[in-house]
C-alpha cells in the first residue's frame, strides 16, 4: 500500500510527510517529524501524554491516524514557548514545582493551555476534570493544579 | 490497511458495500484506533465519514434537533441549545472519555461500536431518538434501542452506515438525565448507566416517561417497567423504591472486573432513582 | 500545603532549604527532554519481543526459521542467546537478586512462568515487519497447570513452579519441591508472655493485591554493538551501573566494554531497578550489526514487568488498658511473582518498627505464583505490612478508648529504641510527627454526614552506598557537577543546591549532569530513597576537595604553608598566624591560576555512604462513603513527615504527596485482577485505575526536621515513606465513617457496598 503525502502546518510551520495509512499523529510526529516532546505512554487514549492541539481541539495525538492530519493546523509542547519566553504555565509548572519525572509535563502543559484559552477563569474543580485525561504518577496532581491556577491568574491579569 | 476519506454518503456506502475483507467506518476513532493498535481489529479498509458534511452537523428539524453521526462530544456540548433541551443526552456524551477523547469521540462510533457500556446511549434510548440508517437499499430510521443487539453486534448490514440522530420535539416540562457509575471519577468504562426522560403535568404527576439501563445486560436496555413505576406519581418514595426494584429486575448483568452482577443490579436500582430525582426536577422547572 | 514545623527563619543556609527553579526544569516544559524513547540512531531496527500466552508450560521447543527468512528480520534471539548463570542470591539495594532466575525473567529457558514471559525477540527494519516475525515464529508449548494465588501456592499440592526449589530457612532442610522459597522469622523478646499480659487482644487477617508502579513512561533503550564488541546502551533506568553489570553478566561481556547511557526516566518508584529489555536489545544489535530501540507498550508494562507482591497477612496485638503494646505478632505470606525473592524480609523488619515494643514476633513467606516477578515499589514490602499493622492499632485504641494519637504516641519508638529487627535507633522523628498530627488544623475539623477520619503512622530505612561524585572547576570559574544517580525527581536541583551551599557560590554557576557509566566511578541506582543522601555527601565531599584544593593552590602562589589559606564566601583567603598579606582571591581568580599551580582542579567523592537513617510519618485522611454505592472519595488529607532536612522543600512535598496519591490508588482501585485461565485482564490504564487528577483533593503536607547527624546537611530519604501509611490512615477513615472495617485491599465500590450491606443486616453499619 502507498504511503499518504500529507500537508499540515505543526506550530505554525509547513511541514510535509509520508505515512502509512494506520500509523498515528503520534507516530508521525515523534518518527517523522523528530517532534519527540509529545510522548507515549500508553497509545490507548488513557494517560493524555501524547495530548496535542488538532485546530484548537484538545485530542490524544495516538488517537488520531495521521492521514486525518492532512490540511490540519496542529500545535504540540514544541511551540508553547515563544522563543526565549516561556508560556505562562510553563513557568508556574517550574515555579511550582509541578513536575517530577516530567514525562506527563508537555500533555499536561497542552491539556492546560487548551483549558485556559478557553475559560481563563477555571476553578479548582474545572481544572481537575478538564485534566482527568492526563495522568500523573508523581505528584498527585496538588502542584499542578495550583500551578494551572496561578498560570490562570496571571495571565488574566497581564 | 487502506483509507479512505469519501465526502459523500453515497460514497462511503459504495465503499463499505463493495469492500472484499474487513471494513470499518471510522468516526471519532476513539475505539477503533484502540482496537487496531492492539490487534483486536486488522481491517482492510477504513472509512473515514468526518468529511461528509450531513455528519458533522447539528440541526433543528421537525422541532427538535438532528445530530450528525460524526459530531463530537465537544461540538455537542458547544452547542447553544442542544444541552439546554437534552441535557441528559449531552451530558452523557460528555462522559466518554477525557476531554482529550471528547474532542474526538462521536455518539454514532459510541453506539456502533457495540458495547453494552456505552454512555451516550442509555441516554438517547431514553430520549427517543432515532438513528438514521444509510445503506446500499436507501435510508431507514431505527429506534436506537433497536440499532444494537448484542456486543459488537449491530442491526445494520453490509454497507449500512448510522448517519445520524433525531432527537424528538419535546412536549412541555419534559426533561431528560443521565447518570453512570464508575470507581474513579473519570475515565473509567460505566459499571451501570442510566437515562431517564419524563413528562410532568402542572401538578407535578408525571405523565410519560423512559427509562434505559447500560452495561446491565448483553445490549442498553429501554426498561417498560421502570418506567411504568413512575408513570402517575409525583416521584415519592413509594415510586422511587418500584422504580429501584424495577430496574434492579431488568437487569441481566456479568461478573467482570468492573463489577459483580449483584453490585450492578443493586446500582441499576440506585441511579435510576438518582437520574429520576434529577429528570424531574428539570422537567418541573422546564 | 508548604507549612514547616521548623521553618527556615533562623536557617544557618543561604541556598539549603530555599526553593529554586530545578536546573533540568526549561528541557521539561518545553519537550526537550530525552526520554528512553526519545532517542533515534542512523541505522536503527526495532526489537519487538514474543511473549507468552500462557501463565505456566514447559517450552518444547522454539522455531524461528520462518521469522529469520522474512525480508527485513536482521535478528532473533532465544534463551540460546544468553548464558546460563548459577544459583546464588546477591543484594541489590533492598531486594535481592539471583542471576540464575534474571536470566530466566530475560528470556525463559526451560519454561514460562507467567502470561508475558519473554520466549524470544527479533529485530526488524520496522515495527510492522518485526510483529509479523513475531507471529512466524513456532513455540512448542506443553502448558501446565498455573497457581496465581499466594495461599493456594503454598499448599501441599500446589503446581510447582521450579521443580528444585526447597524452601530456605527451615531446619531441617526439606527434601520435596515447594512454592515457598524462604521462609524467615524476626523478632525479640517472649511473645507467648507478652500477650499473657495483654488486657486487650485483637487478631485480624489481611489481603492485598499486587500493585503495579504504574510509571507513565514505558520500559525504553536503544542498545548499539560495534563490530569489535565496544557496546552502549541508552536507557530510562533508575541505575545504569547496575544495567552495566546485570548485561554483562547475562551476555558474557566485559564489564568495561559496555557503556550505559541514563535517558531522562518517566517515573521508576522501583519498577526500573531491573532489566528486562536491555540484555535483549544488546543480544539483537551484536547480532544484527545495527542500533536496536526497543520500547514496551503499556500491555507489555503491565504483563512482564515487576508489580509489587500482593500478600495475606495475619497480625495480633495486645495491649495493656493503659495503651501500651505489649506483644505483637504477625505472619506475612508474600507473593514473589515467577521468581523468588518478594520483598517479605523488609516488610518484616518494618512491621512493627515505628513502635517500641518488648515482644515481637514476625514470620514471613516468600512465595512464588504464575505471576510477573516483583520489582521493587516504593518502600518494598513496608506498606502491605504496615497497612495491617496500623489498621489494628487503630482497633486497639478504639477498643481500649483512647485516642489513636495518644497511643501511637505512647508506644512511639524514640532515639535508642532498639528496633525488633535489630539496631538501635539514632535520632528518630515519630514523636514530631505524631505531635505535629496531634496539633494540626485538620485533627479537630469537624466532619460531614457519612464522613469519617483515620490517621496512621509509617516508616522506611532508607539506604546509602556506592556512589561517585565528580566537581570540575572550570576555566572561568563556573562548576561542572556530575552524579551518577538517575534523577527522577529533582536530585539535580537538590544536589546544586548542596555544591553552592558549601562553595559560596550562585546556584546558576553549577551545571550539573548524570554522567554515563565511563564517565565516574560506580554508583549503586536510584532507590531506597538514598540518591539526595548518598549523591549528596558525595557532592559535599567532592566541593570540600575543590574547597581545599584551591587553598592549595592560593598557598602556592602566595608561598605559604597550606593551613594558612582558608576558603571563605565563594574563595580564598589567608588566614592564621602564618598568614602573609594577600588579597583574598575568589574562586574565578584560582580557577584562572589552575594552569600554572598544578593543572585542572577537580573534585572527587568516591564513598560507600553510610549512616543513612528512617523517615517516619503520620497521615490524616477524611473520607466519604457513598452508602448505597459503596464508593469511597478521599476529601482532606494530610501528610507529615520527618525529612532529616529538606534541601528543596517543593520536592520533599512532592515526595510526600506523590506517595499518598499512590496510596490512595493502592487503597481503593489499584489491583491486577487474573481469570481463572490465569491471564492478567486488566492490563492498561483503562482498567488498571490508578487516580486521576478529578479523584484527589489538595494533599496537604507538614516537613518536620529532625537532622540525621551522619549527613553533613541532616537528609533523610524522604521517597519511600510516603506510600506506607495512606492504605490504614484510609481504612481506619472508613471504619471511623461505617462503623465497617476493611481487611481486604483495595476498598472498590463493589467490595465496599458488600460489606455495608452485610454490616447492615447484621446491625453493626454506622450507615
Amino acid at each position: 500500500m502507498a504511503k499518504h503525502h500529507i500537508t499540515a502546518t505543526v506550530n505554525g510551520d509547513p511541514v510535509e510527510f509520508l505515512c502509512e495509512p494506520q500509523e498515528t499523529l503520534l507516530d508521525a510526529l515523534r518518527d517523522q517529524l523528530n517532534l519527540t516532546g509529545t510522548k507515549e505512554g500508553c497509545s490507548t487514549g488513557d494517560c493524555g501524554a501524547c495530548s496535542v492541539t488538532v485546530n484548537d481541539r484538545l485530542v490524544c495525538s495516538c488517537l488520531m491516524l495521521a492521514v486525518e492530519a492532512d490540511g490540519k493546523s496542529i500545535n504540540t509542547i514544541e511551540g508553547m514557548a515563544q522563543g526565549d519566553e516561556l508560556h505562562p504555565l510553563q513557568q508556574k509548572f517550574l515555579e511550582h514545582a509541578a513536575l517530577q519525572c516530567g514525562i506527563c509535563t508537555p500533555g499536561f502543559l497542552v491539556a492546560a493551555k487548551a483549558l485556559l484559552d478557553r475559560k481563563p477563569d477555571p476553578s479548582e474543580i474545572e481544572v481537575r476534570y478538564w485534566l482527568a485525561g492526563n495522568l500523573c504518577r508523581c505528584t498527585g496532581y496538588d502542584k499542578i493544579v495550583r500551578a494551572v491556577l496561578d498560570a490562570a491568574q496571571q495571565m488574566r491579569g497581564a | 490497511m487502506r483509507y479512505e476519506a469519501p465526502s459523500s454518503l453515497e460514497r462511503a456506502v459504495d465503499l463499505l458495500a463493495t469492500a472484499t475483507g474487513d471494513a470499518r467506518v471510522l468516526a471519532g476513532g476513539t475505539d477503533l484506533l484502540v482496537q487496531m493498535r492492539t490487534d483486536i481489529l486488522n481491517p482492510e479498509l477504513v472509512v473515514d465519514i468526518k468529511h461528509i458534511a450531513e455528519l458533522r452537523e447539528i440541526k433543528e428539524e421537525a422541532g427538535g434537533f438532528r445530530v450528525g453521526a460524526a459530531v463530537t462530544g465537544a461540538e455537542l456540548k458547544e452547542h447553544p441549545k442542544l444541552k439546554a433541551v437534552w441535557p441528559g443526552v449531552v451530558e452523557a456524551a460528555n462522559l466518554i472519555g477525557s476531554t482529550q477523547v471528547q474532542g474526538r469521540a462521536t455518539m454514532g462510533g459510541n453506539l456502533c461500536n457495540g458495547s453494552p457500556a456505552a454512555d451516550s446511549v442509555p441516554a438517547l434510548i431514553a430520549a427517543g431518538a432515532k438513528a438514521s440508517v444509510v445503506g446500499p437499499n436507501g435510508r431507514r430510521e431505527l429506534a436506537v434501542e433497536d440499532v444494537m443487539l448484542a456486543p459488537r453486534q449491530l442491526a445494520l448490514s453490509k454497507g449500512e452506515i448510522v448517519a445520524s440522530f433525531l432527537l424528538p420535539a419535546q412536549a412541555k416540562r419534559t426533561a431528560d438525565a443521565y447518570l453512570r457509575f464508575i470507581p474513579r471519577t473519570e475515565m473509567d468504562i460505566a459499571v451501570v448507566g442510566c437515562g431517564v426522560c419524563l413528562n410532568v403535568d402542572d401538578r407535578g404527576n408525571i405523565g410519560r416517561a423512559r427509562v434505559s439501563l447500560g452495561a446491565v445486560a448483553a445490549r442498553p436496555l429501554l426498561v417498560a417497567e421502570a418506567a411504568e413505576a413512575l408513570i402517575g406519581s409525583k416521584l415519592d418514595a413509594a415510586a422511587l423504591s418500584k422504580l429501584d426494584a424495577a430496574a434492579g429486575a431488568a437487569c441481566k448483568p456479568i461478573d467482570d472486573k468492573r463489577g459483580t452482577k449483584e453490585y450492578r443490579i443493586k446500582v441499576a436500582g440506585v441511579l435510576a432513582r438518582r437520574a429520576a430525582e434529577i429528570a424531574y426536577q428539570r422537567a418541573r422547572t422546564a | 500545603m508548604q507549612e514547616k514545623v521548623k521553618d527556615g527563619q533562623s536557617s544557618p543556609f543561604q541556598v539549603v532549604g530555599t526553593r529554586p527553579v530545578r536546573p533540568d526544569g526549561a528541557d521539561k516544559v518545553t519537550g526537550r527532554a530525552k526520554f528512553g524513547a526519545d532517542l533515534a540512531l542512523p541505522g536503527q531496527l526495532v526489537g519487538k519481543v514474543l511473549r507468552s500466552p500462557h501463565p505456566h508450560a514447559r517450552i518444547r521447543s522454539i522455531d524461528a526459521s520462518a521469522a529469520l527468512a522474512l525480508p527485513g528480520v536482521k535478528a532473533v534471539v532465544t534463551r540460546d542467546d544468553f548464558l546460563e548463570q548459577s544459583s546464588e542470591f546477591i543484594p541489590a539495594g533492598e531486594m535481592m537478586i539471583n542471576y540464575r532466575d534474571v536470566v530466566r525473567n530475560v528470556m525463559a529457558r526451560e519454561k514460562v512462568l507467567y502470561e508475558g514471559h519473554a520466549v524470544a525477540a527479533v529485530a526488524a527494519t520496522s515495527a510492522v515487519i518485526a510483529k509479523e516475525a513475531l507471529r512466524l515464529i513456532k513455540v512448542d508449548y506443553e502448558v501446565l497447570p498455573h497457581v496465581i494465588d499466594v495461599v493456594e501456592a503454598m499448599r501441599p499440592d500446589a503446581p510447582v513452579l521450579h521443580e528444585d526449589m526447597r524452601t530456605a530457612g527451615l531446619e531441617p532442610a526439606p527434601t520435596t519441591a515447594s512454592n515457598v522459597a524462604k521462609q524467615l522469622e524476626i523478632g525479640h523478646g517472649d511473645i507467648a508472655a507478652g500477650f499473657k499480659e495483654a488486657d486487650v487482644v485483637i487478631e485480624r487477617a489481611f489481603t492485598t493485591k499486587p500493585v503495579h508502579q504504574g510509571y507513565i513512561e514505558p520500559h525504553a533503550c536503544v542498545a548499539s554493538v560495534s563490530e569489535d564488541g565496544q557496546a552502549d546502551v541508552w536507557v530510562s533506568t533508575q541505575g545504569h551501573w547496575v544495567v552495566r553489570a546485570h548485561c554483562a553478566r547475562l551476555l558474557g561481556w566485559d564489564i568495561g566494554k559496555v557503556r550505559v547511557t541514563a535517558a531522562e526516566i518517566g517515573g521508576g518508584f522501583g519498577g526500573k531497578t531491573v532489566v528486562y529489555l536491555e540484555p535483549i536489545a544488546l543480544a539483537l544489535s551484536k547480532k544484527a550489526r545495527r542500533p536496536v530501540k526497543m520500547v514496551m507498550t503499556r500491555e507489555e508494562v503491565f504483563k512482564a514487568s515487576g508489580p509489587t507482591s500482593g500478600a495475606h497477612v495475619r497480625v495480633k496485638i495486645g495491649a495493656k488498658q493503659d495503651g501500651r503494646i505489649v506483644a505483637a505478632e504477625a505472619e506475612l505470606k508474600y507473593q514473589a511473582g515467577a521468581f523468588a525473592g518478594s520483598p517479605v524480609q523488609p516488610g518484616a523488619m518494618c512491621a512493627y518498627a515505628p513502635y517500641d515494643i518488648a515482644n515481637v514476633k514476625v514470620v514471613g513467606y516468600d512465595v512464588v505464583t504464575n505471576r510477573p516477578k516483583v520489582a521493587a515499589y516504593r518502600a518494598p514490602g513496608g506498606p502491605i505490612s504496615e497497612f495491617a499493622v496500623e489498621s489494628v492499632i487503630d482497633e486497639i485504641a478504639g477498643k481500649i478508648g483512647i485516642d489513636p494519637i495518644e497511643l501511637r504516641l505512647k508506644n512511639a519508638a524514640k532515639q535508642g529504641t532498639k528496633a525488633a529487627y535489630g539496631p538501635k535507633f539514632g535520632p528518630i522523628g515519630m514523636v514530631e510527627t505524631l505531635e505535629a498530627a496531634k496539633s494540626h488544623a485538620h485533627w479537630r475539623s469537624p466532619l460531614g454526614k457519612h464522613q469519617g477520619r483515620g490517621v496512621a503512622s509509617g516508616f522506611w530505612f532508607n539506604i546509602g552506598g556506592e556512589t561517585s561524585v565528580s566537581l570540575g572547576l572550570n576555566e572561568d570559574g563556573t562548576l561542572s557537577l556530575t552524579a551518577g544517580t538517575p534523577d527522577i525527581g529533582g536530585l539535580r536541583a537538590s544536589l546544586c543546591m548542596m555544591a553552592a551551599e558549601e562553595l559560596g557560590v550562585p546556584l546558576d554557576k553549577i551545571r550539573v549532569q548524570i554522567g554515563d557509566t565511563g564517565q565516574l566511578g560506580y554508583n549503586f541506582l536510584t532507590g531506597g530513597s538514598r540518591s539526595t543522601f548518598s549523591s549528596g555527601m558525595a557532592t559535599v565531599e567532592a566541593a570540600r576537595d575543590v574547597m581545599k584544593e584551591a587553598c592549595r593552590r592560593a598557598a602556592k602562589l602566595w608561598e605559604l604553608p597550606d593551613d594558612a589559606v582558608e576558603y571563605s564566601n565563594g574563595g580564598v583567603r589567608p588566614a592564621g598566624p602564618n598568614a602573609g598579606k594577600h588579597a583574598p582571591m575568589s574562586l574565578k581568580e584560582i580557577a584562572g591560576i589552575a594552569g600554572k599551580t598544578g593543572g585542572p582542579i577537580v573534585g572527587y567523592a568516591r564513598i560507600n555512604a553510610a549512616g543513612a537513617a528512617p523517615s517516619l510519618a503520620t497521615h490524616i485522611a477524611d473520607v466519604e462513603v457513598d452508602p448505597e454505592t459503596g464508593k469511597v472519595s478521599v476529601i482532606r488529607y494530610t501528610a507529615i513527615q520527618d525529612a532529616g532536612r529538606a534541601i528543596h522543600p517543593s520536592y520533599v512535598e512532592g515526595q510526600y504527596q506523590g506517595g499518598v496519591a499512590q496510596g490512595i490508588g493502592w487503597a481503593l482501585n489499584e489491583e491486577y485482577i487474573y481469570g481463572d485461565d490465569g491471564k492478567l485482564q486488566n492490563p492498561g490504564f483503562l482498567d488498571y485505575r490508578v487516580p486521576v487528577a478529578s479523584d484527589l483533593p489538595m494533599i496537604d503536607t507538614v516537613i518536620v526536621e529532625v537532622p540525621n547527624p551522619r549527613h553533613p546537611y541532616g537528609v533523610r530519604g524522604v521517597g519511600e515513606t510516603p506510600i506506607v501509611p495512606p492504605m490504614a490512615a484510609i481504612a481506619n477513615a472508613v471504619a471511623n465513617a461505617t462503623g465497617v472495617r476493611f481487611t481486604d485491599l483495595p476498598m472498590s465500590p463493589p467490595r465496599v457496598l458488600k460489606a455495608l450491606d452485610e454490616a447492615r443486616a447484621k446491625g453493626t453499619a454506622k450507615v
